[in-house]
C-alpha cells in the first residue's frame, strides 16, 4: 500500500496511556483519511472512548502524539482550542442544554465557529442574528426536528436528543467528527434513521470516526474499521477484511461467549 | 419564523415602556399600598438594581457569588471620596464608583472563577470580608474606620471650587444645581434603574446571554463546542459587580455616607435572598424580590411591643400580653425572623419564585375562566 501519500487529517503516533495500574491504551498507532469514515470496534473496556477522549483533550496520553491540522493535540491544548482547530464530538451520553430551546441548541455551535472562542456583544439581539438561525433552520428540518424546534431540548427523547447533538456537530462543520456509539440505546427503526442519516453526511465529505458496538451500523457505514481489543489495535483493514480476520473473529467470540 | 426566538422587537419596547411608566409613576402607586415616601422608594430602586445586576450572574451562569457586598462598598466610598475630591455632583461619583467597582470585579472575578460551584462562593465570600476587615482596620485612612466617610464642608473639592459652586449648610449631592435628597433623589436612583433594567433585557435577549445561559446549562458541552468559558464568566461577574458598585454609589447620593457594614456578608447573602425571592433568571423576578423584602422589612421593623399591644387590645389582658409574648421577636429588631419564615415558604412551595407563583396563578385563572365560558356556553345552548 502507498500508504506516504495518502492525505491524514488525524494521526496517532505511539499513544499510551495507563489508568493505575491498568494499560488501557498501548501503542496505538492509527491514521485516519481525508474524507473517509473509519470505525473503532472491540469489545467492552478494549479502550475505545478512551482513545476518543485523548483526540478532544478530556485525557493526556502518558505519551505519544496525536497530530491533527499540523498541532499536537497532547501538548496541553484545552478542549474549546480543539474543536476551535475543528474536531466536534458526539459523546456517549448526549450532552445538549437542556433548558435552551432546540433551536438554541443548534445556533450556538454556529456562534462558535462564526464568532470563536469569546465574543463580547451583549447588545446584539439574538432575534437579528437571522442568517444564524436560518442555517440552523434548515439543518434542524434535513434532521426532521424542525417542528416543534422551539420546545426545550430537555424534552426530547433520549435518541431525538442524540439527534440533536449530532446536528450541533454538524452544523460546525468540523474537519473530523468524533461519533461515540451514536446508536446506543436506540431502537431499531432509529437506528436505520441514524444510518441514513450518517450516509448522507458521508455524500459531504466531512471525516469521521465512529465508535460502535452494533456491528450492523458499522459494516453499513465505514470504510476502514480498526479493532481494538485490551488496548491495542489487534487488526485493522476494509469492512471485508475485517469481516475474515480470524484475530477479529478470536475476540468477539472470546467475549461473545460469556 | 420570528416566533421562534421567543421574544420580538415590540414586546421588548412595550416592556421597557410599561416598566418605565411603572416606576415613574412609584410615588402615586406607593401611597396605595403605604410605601409612598421617598426613603423606601429610594430603597426599592437601589436594592432592585443591585439584584438586577446580581441576577445576570447568578441568574444567567449558576455562578454564585456571596460577595457581591463588596463592590456595593466599593461603590460607596468611591462616591463619598469624588465628593470630597471633585464634586457634589452626581454624575462624576457615578462613573467614578462604577468604574472602581469594575476594576475590583476584575481582579476578585479572576481570581474566585478558577474554581466553580461551592468554592467559587466561598472565594467570593472570602474577597468580600477581606475587603470588610481591611476597611475597619488597615484602610481606615480611606475608609474613616467606624466612624465612616462623610462629606465635610473644607473638603477641596476641585471641580466645585474652580467653577465658583458655594456649599451652603451640610453638603448634599445635586445633579447641576437640583439637590438629590427626597423625590428628586428617588427619580435621580429611577432613572438608574430603568438604564438599568435595559441594560439586562438586552443582555437577556443577545446572543451573550444566551450563551452564559448554555453554561449555567452545560458548562462541558460549552467547551467542546468551541466557547472559552472563562472570559464568558467574568463578563457576567464584572458587569453584575459594576451593578453593585452603582447600587453602593446611588446610597451615598441619597445619604452622602459610607461604612464599612455595607460590605458585611449579611449584605451579599440579602441579594441572594431577594433574588432567589423573585424568582432566579428571570428579568423582573430580582426587582420584585428586592421591593418585597424592603417593603416588609419597612412595616415589620417598625412595629415594638407598644403596637402589638395596641392591636390585641381587643383581647382580654392575659391573652394580650400572651400574644405579644408569641409574637413578639417576629417584629422591629427581629424581623428577620419573618423574612426567614416567608423565605421558608416561598422556597417549599414555589420554588421558582414569586414570578412562578404569579405565573401559576395566572395559569390557573385562565383555567377556570375557560371552564366557565365552557358551563356557559353549554348553559346557553340548553
Amino acid at each position: 500500500m502507498s500508504e506516504e501519500n495518502k492525505n491524514y487529517v488525524l494521526s496517532i503516533k505511539g499513544v499510551n496511556k495507563t489508568f493505575g495500574g491498568l494499560r488501557a491504551l498501548s501503542d496505538i498507532n492509527l491514521n485516519i483519511e481525508q474524507g473517509k469514515v473509519h470505525a473503532i470496534i472491540g469489545p467492552n473496556g478494549a479502550g475505545k472512548s478512551t482513545l476518543l477522549n485523548t483526540c478532544i483533550g478530556l485525557l493526556t496520553p502518558d505519551n505519544g502524539e496525536i497530530n491533527f491540522a499540523g498541532k499536537d493535540l497532547t501538548k496541553g491544548m484545552t478542549p474549546h482550542e480543539i474543536n476551535q482547530a475543528g474536531i466536534s464530538r458526539v459523546f456517549q451520553t448526549p450532552q445538549i442544554f437542556p433548558e435552551l430551546s432546540i433551536l438554541q441548541n443548534v445556533m450556538i455551535p454556529a456562534f462558535a465557529r462564526r464568532d470563536g472562542a469569546f465574543s463580547f456583544n451583549p447588545f446584539k439581539a439574538l432575534r437579528d442574528e437571522k442568517q444564524i438561525e436560518a442555517e440552523a433552520m434548515a439543518l434542524l428540518e434535513d434532521l426532521n426536528m424542525a417542528e416543534g424546534a422551539h420546545h426545550h431540548a430537555g424534552s426530547l427523547a433520549r435518541g431525538n436528543k442524540r439527534r440533536l447533538e449530532l446536528a450541533m456537530c454538524l452544523i460546525q462543520h468540523p474537519k473530523l467528527l468524533l461519533l461515540d456509539e451514536p446508536t446506543a440505546g436506540m431502537a431499531r427503526h432509529d437506528t436505520n434513521r441514524t444510518i441514513e442519516l450518517l450516509k448522507k453526511i458521508k455524500e459531504s465529505g466531512m471525516t469521521k470516526v465512529i465508535i460502535e458496538h452494533d456491528m450492523h451500523v458499522v459494516f453499513s457505514l465505514a470504510d476502514r474499521i480498526s479493532v481494538l481489543a485490551q488496548g491495542a489495535i489487534i487488526a485493522e483493514g476494509s469492512p471485508d477484511e475485517i469481516k475474515g480476520h480470524p484475530k477479529v473473529r478470536e475476540a468477539y467470540l472470546g467475549s461473545a461467549e460469556i | 419564523m420570528q416566533k421562534i426566538i421567543a421574544s420580538t422587537r415590540t414586546r421588548d419596547t412595550a416592556t421597557l415602556v410599561l416598566f418605565t411608566l411603572f416606576v415613574l409613576s412609584a410615588p402615586f402607586w406607593g401611597k396605595l399600598i403605604g410605601a409612598g415616601y421617598p426613603d423606601l422608594l429610594q430603597k426599592f430602586a437601589i436594592f432592585g438594581l443591585f439584584a438586577i445586576g446580581y441576577n445576570i450572574l447568578f441568574g444567567l451562569t449558576g455562578y454564585l457569588s456571596f460577595g457581591h457586598a463588596a463592590f456595593l462598598g466599593v461603590g460607596s466610598y468611591a462616591t463619598v471620596w469624588s465628593f470630597k475630591l471633585l464634586s457634589m455632583n452626581a454624575i462624576p461619583a457615578v462613573i467614578f464608583a462604577v468604574l472602581l467597582s469594575a476594576l475590583f470585579a476584575v481582579v476578585i472575578g479572576f481570581l474566585s472563577l478558577r474554581r466553580t460551584g461551592i468554592y467559587f462562593s466561598i472565594l467570593t465570600l472570602a474577597f468580600a470580608q477581606m475587603s470588610y476587615n481591611m476597611a475597619y482596620s488597615v484602610l481606615t485612612p480611606i475608609t474613616n474606620g467606624e466612624t465612616g466617610l462623610r462629606v465635610l464642608r473644607d473638603d477641596p473639592r476641585v471641580l466645585d471650587n474652580a467653577l465658583g459652586i458655594q456649599i451652603e449648610g451640610s453638603p448634599l449631592a445635586d445633579l447641576f444645581g437640583l439637590t438629590l435628597t427626597g423625590y428628586p433623589g428617588f427619580y435621580f436612583c429611577a432613572v438608574m434603574l430603568i438604564l438599568g433594567f435595559w441594560i439586562s433585557l438586552k443582555i437577556f435577549r443577545s446572543p451573550f446571554g444566551m450563551k452564559l445561559m448554555a453554561i449555567k446549562t452545560n458548562q462541558m458541552r460549552m467547551e467542546y463546542t468551541g466557547f472559552n468559558p472563562r472570559p464568558y464568566l467574568l463578563s457576567a461577574f464584572v458587569i453584575s459587580g459594576m451593578y453593585a458598585g452603582l447600587a453602593g454609589s446611588l446610597m451615598a447620593i441619597v445619604d452622602p455616607l459610607a461604612g464599612a457594614e455595607r460590605m458585611q456578608w449579611t449584605a451579599s447573602g440579602e441579594v441572594v435572598l431577594m433574588t432567589i425571592l423573585g424568582g432566579v433568571g428571570t428579568l423582573f423576578g430580582p426587582i420584585l424580590g428586592a421591593a418585597t423584602i424592603k417593603y416588609f422589612e419597612n412595616i415589620f421593623s417598625a412595629i415594638n411591643d407598644q403596637v402589638l399591644h395596641n392591636t390585641f387590645s381587643f383581647l382580654p389582658d392575659w391573652l394580650n400580653s400572651f400574644m405579644v409574648t408569641i409574637t413578639g421577636p417576629f417584629v422591629g429588631e427581629g424581623w428577620h425572623l419573618t423574612l426567614g419564615v416567608l423565605f421558608m415558604i416561598i422556597i417549599i412551595f414555589v420554588p421558582g419564585g414569586l414570578i412562578e407563583g404569579f405565573r401559576r396563578i395566572g395559569s390557573w385563572s385562565k383555567k377556570v375562566d375557560a371552564q366557565a365560558a365552557a358551563e356557559g356556553a353549554e348553559g346557553g345552548a340548553k
